[in-house]
């Protein structure tokens, strides 16, 4: 068992037929993950260089193909119409790659996609691993290694990190979630919290936040009175100065809120093993689990 | 992207909102003749910075007379002006809006932003305007009244009324107040921004409702839709260093510390930044140069940072996911050979094929200590200043 992304998720790839799209799933199917078909309108009915079958809409991919999960490629303007596309479908994950699109956009979208049955990751995010089983997104599949620790984490490279410390001290991970840096986003990090600590294969989290927002703290407050299993944070983002833009959208604070301080001093209150170093991730968490 | 108040202004008038009457100039010699297009006996000369708390800092002043507005348009055009939000170093004043006195009755405060708790745009007013709103919302949240507005139907005509009357305006002024907060929204909207923040919106003694200041950014993200917005772009307003790392695609911000990082990744060139300080030295800046990491973006990602004279070594931490390492290795080597780097460089390559990488690096010649993680490179960075 897994989260998220299981031996029974069966994917398409909306925006196949791009250069990141095209190139990112055969890096998926490499990685032995369930790649059934993809989407992209006007090519129905042809096939992508990978061998797999265009379809003309979200709708025909799954009727023809039984998919259940989808990885958004598709460019920022057309995004939000990619995922209500496939929220309407009745998919039960999508994952939403694209960068850079446009907040009110989201705005728009997002209360449609929580009041459907699917979950959505990002946008903007390296995507979800299951290790061993497969991955939707584009993340360094090498890296992983299965295992029982669950990652959570706002930032691309800085998940690898944290990954690549587990696995060279032996740690594997059940399932690793690159939530995404955007202001809006579909998985916030207590939602993630949420499935770790349901998931039975699942021994300890590890939460890797940044400056900006309270999607940290919302998640500490519910670890503090729900979460029995091991939980290691890290924030980036103590030395960034106050009100300026770190390359992600979300990654800026304003006033008090949402400053490294204040998340590590929430997470620390709420059992959290916060680190200040970041190549103590891993190690910490070897730690706390007594290995 | 930020906008200079004049032009937040002109937007706003795209939305029925009625602005003071005002003039832009650049020449001091013109504040007599605007005083006099003014044609109020009290005119308001205003640095046009990209910065709050201007009035604090000496930038916004009252003339009272032609010579007056000349004189004061003199002393404020060229000066220095330093602020909360400029830093210590200030901002050089090179636009002046010169508008009409108004004889104010109360000042109020009114924003629109996206709440990203409930990741729906909200709209605040208080009665506190003219004060710095963070210091309110920290004092005394009670007198900041928001109304979450629904994304997909918008600001309502009923909850800008609620907003109104909560504000103690009836009569004329509510009505003013009501037409100014749904056009504020309809602005918002229109025009992809992610803050509008009005402050003051001033009722006036003969019975007008208007915006003093306006503060207005654009959602980047959106910028496609709008091809008029690059235009009002001042980018005499923005750090030099940024501007070029930007035309790199490079994303930099420069910081006050020693030690230049290059990293790949946001959330990891934070890291890497609090690594450095974790150790005991202070990063010179944040440098991202993204997926890519190729020699192009390495080179000038060198140049940007030799450029700031603070910094005494570079740590390089690139975590090769999908793009190779030992590419990233060829890169640094060409862009090494490429840039006089003349001070001490340590490098991290993490990742796919990031043996053969130290390999490239080590048998590049170049003078530098090649490590294996981010504590190692961290370390030995620090060790490299103190030497």
């Amino acid at each position: 068992m897994a989260v998220l992304l299981t031996e029974k998720s069966k994917i398409i790839v909306q925006g196949i037929t791009g250069k990141e799209g095209s190139f990112h799933t055969q890096q998926m199917i490499d990685y032995k993950t369930k790649v059934v078909g993809g989407v992209t309108p006007g090519k129905g009915g042809q096939k992508s260089e990978h061998g797999l079958p265009i379809f003309n809409s979200v709708n025909d991919a799954v009727k023809a193909t039984g998919a259940n999960a989808s990885v958004i490629f598709v460019p920022p303007a057309f995004a939000a119409d990619a995922i209500m596309e496939g929220v309407t479908a009745g998919l039960e994950l999508i994952v939403v790659i694209t960068e850079g699109i446009p907040v009110s956009d989201m705005a728009r979208v997002i209360g449609f996609v929580r009041n459907s049955k699917t979950v959505m990751i990002g946008p903007n995010c390296p995507g979800i691993i299951t290790p061993g089983v497969g991955k939707i997104g584009i993340m360094p599949a090498f890296i992983h290694k299965p295992g029982r620790i669950g990652i959570i984490s706002r930032s691309g490279t800085l998940t690898y990190e944290a990954v690549d410390q587990l696995t060279q001290i032996g740690l594997g991970q059940s399932t690793a979630i690159g939530i995404g840096g955007d202001p809006i986003i579909g998985l916030p990090h207590v939602e993630a919290v949420k499935l770790f600590n349901a998931d039975p294969d699942t021994d300890g989290i590890i939460m890797i936040g940044e400056i900006g927002g309270t999607n940290e703290e919302i998640a500490a407050e519910y670890i503090k009175t729900h979460v029995k299993k091991p939980v290691v944070g890290f924030i980036a983002g103590q030395t960034a100065p106050p009100g300026r833009r770190m390359g992600h959208a979300g990654a800026i604070i304003s006033g008090g809120e949402g400053t490294a301080a204040s998340k590590m001093a929430a997470m620390k209150a709420a059992g959290i093993h916060v680190v200040e170093n970041p190549s103590e991730i891993g190690n910490t968490m070897k730690k706390v689990l007594g290995k | 992207m930020k906008v200079h108040e004049y032009q937040a202004k002109e937007i706003l008038k795209k939305y029925g909102i009625i602005t003071p009457k005002g003039f832009v100039t650049d020449k001091a010699a013109e504040g007599s003749e605007i005083y006099g297009k003014l044609g109020t006996p009290v005119v308001v000369v205003k640095a046009q910075i990209h910065a709050g708390g201007r009035g604090k800092g000496g930038g916004v002043k009252l003339a009272k007379s032609a010579a007056e507005a000349a004189e004061i348009a003199g002393k404020i055009l060229g000066m220095n002006l330093v602020t909360h939000q400029t830093g210590p170093e200030g901002k050089k004043v090179l636009k002046l809006l010169i508008e009409e006195g108004m004889d104010i009755k109360h000042e109020y405060y009114v924003g629109i932003t996206l709440d990203r708790k409930s990741s729906k745009p909200v709209i605040m007013v208080s009665t506190e305007g003219g004060m710095d709103i963070e210091e309110i919302a920290e004092k005394s949240p009670e007198k900041i009244i928001t109304e979450t507005i629904e994304p997909n139907l918008g600001l309502q005509r009923w909850q800008a009324s609620r907003l109104a009357f909560a504000l103690g305006l009836d009569g004329d002024y509510a009505k003013q107040a009501i037409k100014v907060l749904m056009g504020l929204w309809t602005a918002y909207e229109k025009e992809d921004a992610s803050m509008i923040e009005i402050n003051p919106l001033i009722t006036t003694g003969d019975g007008r409702v208007l915006p003093l200041d306006c503060k207005l950014d654009f959602d980047d993200n959106a910028q496609y839709r709008h091809p008029e917005h690059p235009d009002l772009r001042d980018i005499t307003e923005e750090d030099p260093l940024e501007v070029e790392a930007s035309k790199s695609n490079l994303n930099y911000v420069k910081l006050d510390g020693e030690v230049g990082c290059m990293v790949n990744g946001a959330g990891l060139a934070m890291a890497t930044m609090d690594i450095i300080k974790y150790y005991g030295s202070f990063p010179a800046n944040f440098l991202d140069v993204g997926g890519g990491a190729n020699p192009v973006t390495v080179t000038n990602g060198f140049k940007l940072i030799l450029s700031d004279k603070n910094v005494k070594a570079i740590f390089v931490n690139i975590f090769g996911g999908i793009v190779r390492c030992d590419r990233i290795a060829n890169g640094i080597v060409e862009a090494a050979k490429n840039v006089n780097i003349h001070v001490p460089l340590v490098v991290r390559l993490s990742g796919t094929n990031a043996e053969e990488a130290r390999e490239i690096l080590r048998k590049s010649g170049i003078e530098m200590i090649v490590v294996a993680t981010m504590a190692e490179g961290a370390q030995k960075i620090v060790e490299a200043i103190k030497k």
